[in-house]
């Protein structure tokens, strides 16, 4: 038995904010061995995030209030000194966060903060440091890294900025590593690189992994037991692939059930009919940059579909692909550069004149927060479109939409900040269905949600859809989310279809090279099939 | 980073000459005649004022006026008074008919004034504004903190008239530890040119500062709650180096742009601390341009306060691309 680097007993964390105090973690203990990996998996708000903070000792300073032990390579994280905490960060154990974007001094060269950090735990010189720098900029994976290294890190893709995090990581070799939600912000392709980078250097190093996500399928491919976490306890505690296949916690069980699965086909499919939509040969350039130093972004470059009459399309693409200027320009929210959409004949690119149209195009945003009026009550906003199309907006009305989304009508007069993720989802749908349009196109609906909100909300447009006959188009960068609703597919990459048929043969029998990357990278629940995945993956990236 | 440079002086130069169209335009074609303020009312006979109006340039057409105006600028001009003709050396801004002097000379008098004011004043407003407001930041909550946000609001609400003639009872003629302001330049005398100035500094230091602390208070908090800063930490770096090289960055180059605009805004119009003062500078050549309608150095003083408005951002908005990398891309 390897001796334990980690060990927490009777963890408990409270945040006090003014006059409120809120318990981020109840008492949860866990060991983990070196060279092993662990991966604490919860929705929001269980507590994940804030233990994963507490081993490095980051919630010092702050307003959280951290009792229990949590030894460290025999460091006292609690009770040890500023400066032994100092020594401990980095040098022995490191940390992933999970935006990359934020996650670097957009000051300084990617390169400088490497040989800062390096020269922080080492008695090095600058070129000693920096020859560090390289060789780990190297090893994680960032081309051309000599030159690279002088990089800011706007000028690195996200990608590359969370290679460069690792790359932090790695040049001091640590014992242990931290990963909270480290692919989160990433593209599936791009998870699947970095979760595989991490395995290979662990394979290549021994560090112990800790693995912190909401994912169960990333957990399950990348760690040997699972800490499942819910309300700051650990509901359930064991290997992988027992946890994940035989669930014996309640909460674990509706986790693992609430998961879309890429593999597994939907019952009820609408085969047929004439289109409702067609877009034909559509462009949109955008120019980026100021006046005088204009570039031109084919977003979207030629796209020519069909949408039919009452089915659901999806369409899938990772960030950059088009998908989101796509699904706009259908809604006509965005005027196409070039080329025709048709709806219900009506060719709606050129027209001018649209605003009757508009009562038959509805959308769903991907971000509830940002896409209500945080100054109006949810009431007014659900009908603002109503009042526009000189329909029944009262009260009564309102209170109907609210019944209908599943959302208590008595709460007609509160404002969007008052509701969870999932309900202003909610709030936007009973928006969008109010003036009971023929289209709803929904771009990433549940990409902000937890998983268990998710399946709430799609079964929810299930049966939106069948109430009120609608035709979807279903927008999102989540494979297997898409699979559970869509009745076709279409996959995008660099503003163009690649592959677009019916989901079941585009799942089962992927043509095109980039649908079959993309389905490869999927991270799977099973552990077994992880590891194949990932040796296929290994393949097909040479 | 050339390229971004190249640009934004290019900018700065096109600014300037529209500007000085708008203004030339706007002056010359007012309705009051400035042949006619020249000539007087009592005096006047219409010869004299069809004269001055032609020594002036002011019976040709706008466009050659303002031309005349322009290469004026690049190659100098000839004024004649009468008999004599007075030549204006490049860069001629024009001539001031009721100081008989070239306006350019007149700016560049009183310009040290100005100059020698918000140097000082900016040294001790930057040093202390940021130094407090850091501070502040990093004792957030307790009494220093506190403490500094009282000071703060009182001295956004103090004029600085008030602090000014406080200051010169209290230290010129209460205590006489310092003489009364009077302009001494550098080059003659510089401790005596600092004795004199070190009041004016510390008032209009004192009335600037408080922007400046708390400016820089919110953008330490800003920045100290960001990721990279948690990265920071979580990697091990020492606290002074975590706040004096990540924090200190991203909390301070906000400050760059606001510097330049108050510089810029001292240097030309100061007149307040410049009449408590009684120095000669820039923001009272200004008062008394306009209260005498001395159209060639309102003209002038209007180019020049553009000027230097428009050089102070160009500074500052090369200072925050060599700062922070992100911008010159974007």
């Amino acid at each position: 038995m390897s001796e334990t680097v980690v060990s927490v007993r009777d963890l408990v964390i409270d945040f006090h904010t003014e006059g409120d105090t809120v318990r981020a973690v109840d008492g949860l203990s866990f060991e983990l061995r070196a060279g092993r990996a662990l991966g604490i998996v919860g929705e929001s708000g269980s507590g994940k995030s804030a233990t994963a903070l507490s081993l490095l000792g980051l919630h010092r300073g702050g307003n959280a209030e951290v009792a229990g032990e949590i030894d460290v390579l025999g460091t006292k994280v609690l009770t040890a000194t500023n400066e032994q905490v100092r020594q401990l960060r980095g040098s022995r154990i490191a940390m992933v966060f999970q935006d990359p974007l934020s996650a670097l001094d957009p000051f300084f060269s990617v390169g400088d903060q490497i040989v800062e950090v390096y020269r922080a735990h080492n008695k090095a010189d600058k070129r000693t440091a920096r020859r560090r720098a390289v060789e780990v900029l190297d090893r994680v994976g960032i081309p051309d890294a000599a030159r690279r290294v002088n990089a800011y890190p706007h000028e690195f893709s996200g990608g590359m900025r969370q290679r460069a995090l690792i790359a932090m990581a790695l040049a001091l070799s640590p014992k242990v590593l931290v990963a909270d939600e480290p692919t989160t912000a990433l593209d599936v392709t791009v998870q699947a690189q970095i979760l595989d980078l991490i395995h290979d250097l662990r394979t290549e190093t021994g560090m112990a992994l800790i693995l912190v996500t909401h994912d169960l399928a990333v957990a399950a491919g990348n760690v040997d037991d699972v800490l499942v976490m819910q309300h700051g306890k650990a509901v359930e505690h064991g290997p992988a692939a027992e946890v994940l296949g035989a669930p014996s916690a309640k909460y674990t069980r509706e986790l693992v059930a609430a998961i879309p699965r890429l593999e597994q086909p939907r019952e009820s499919k609408v085969v047929g009919g004439e289109p409702l939509v067609q877009v034909k040969d559509v462009h949109q350039v955008f120019s980026v940059g100021s006046f005088l130093n204009r570039t031109k972004v084919n977003a979207v470059d030629g796209v020519t579909l069909d949408v039919l009459r009452g089915e659901a399309l999806g369409v899938v693409g990772e960030s950059g692909s088009g998908k989101t200027t796509l699904a706009r320009m259908i809604v006509r929210l965005l005027r196409p550069t070039a080329g025709q959409i048709l709806f219900d004949g009506r060719d709606i690119a050129s027209d001018k004149e649209i605003r009757e149209v508009r009562r038959d195009l509805q959308m769903v945003f991907q971000d509830p927060v940002s896409s209500l009026n945080p100054r109006r009550t949810i009431g007014e906003s659900i009908a603002d479109p109503l009042r526009v199309q000189g329909e029944d907006a009262s009260r009564k009305r309102v209170r109907e939409l609210l019944d209908l989304v599943g959302l208590d009508p008595d709460r007609i007069d509160r404002y969007p900040h008052e509701f969870s993720g999932g309900q202003r989802q909610r709030i936007g749908i009973a928006r969008a269905i109010g003036l009971r349009p023929k289209l709803l196109v929904c771009d990433e609906p549940v990409s902000a949600l937890d998983v268990s909100t998710q399946s709430q909300i799609i079964r929810l447009l299930a049966s939106l859809r069948t109430e009120f006959d609608l035709t979807l188009v279903f927008v999102a960068h989540d494979l297997a989310v898409v699979r559970q609703v869509s009745d076709r597919v279409a996959v995008m990459s660099k503003g163009a279809v690649v592959e677009l048929g019916e989901t079941d043969s585009l799942y089962d029998n992927p043509t095109h090279p980039y649908t079959k990357s993309l389905l490869t990278a999927v991270p799977v629940l099973d552990p077994e099939l992880a590891r194949q995945r990932r040796l296929e993956r290994g393949q097909l990236t040479p | 980073m050339l390229g971004y440079a190249v640009r934004r002086i290019g900018g700065a130069a096109a600014v300037l000459l529209i500007m000085s169209a708008v203004v030339y335009v706007l002056f010359y074609l007012m309705p009051s005649d400035p042949a006619q303020l020249v000539c007087g009312i009592k005096s006047c006979t219409p010869d004299r004022l069809a004269l001055i109006s032609h020594s002036l340039g002011l019976d040709e057409p706008l466009y050659l006026q303002y031309w005349h105006f322009l290469s004026g600028l690049v190659a100098g001009r000839d004024f004649s008074m009468g008999p004599s003709v007075v030549h204006c050396a490049a860069p001629c801004l024009g001539y001031s008919y009721q100081y008989t002097e070239p306006v350019l000379q007149m700016i560049l008098d009183r310009l040290p004034v100005s100059g020698s004011l918000v140097v000082g004043a900016a040294i001790l407003w930057l040093a202390f504004g940021i130094g407090i407001g850091v501070l502040s930041a990093l004792r957030r909550g307790r009494w220093v903190d506190h403490a500094v946000n009282a000071l703060v609001l009182g001295g956004l609400a103090v004029p600085i008239f008030i602090t000014g003639l406080l200051a010169l009872l209290v230290f010129c003629v209460s205590l006489e530890w310092l003489p009364f302001p009077t302009w001494v330049p550098f080059d003659e005398n510089p401790l005596l040119w600092a004795q004199n100035l070190i009041l004016p500094w510390i008032v209009l230091a004192l009335t600037t500062m408080p922007v400046y602390v708390r400016m820089s208070r919110a953008g330490m908090l800003e920045t100290l709650a960001e990721d990279h800063i948690r990265t920071a930490r979580a990697y091990g770096l020492p606290e002074r180096q975590v706040i004096g090289r990540h924090a200190l960055r991203g909390a301070l180059s906000p400050l760059i742009t606001l510097a330049a605009l108050d510089i810029a805004g001292i240097l030309t119009s100061s007149v307040l601390t410049e009449s408590v003062f009684g120095l000669p500078g820039i923001g009272q050549l200004t008062v008394q341009a306009v209260r005498n309608v001395d159209l060639p150095v309102v003209v002038g003083l209007v180019l020049l306060i553009g000027t230097v408005i428009v050089v102070c951002n160009t500074i500052a908005d090369l200072l925050y691309a060599a700062v922070d990398k992100r911008v010159s891309v974007s």
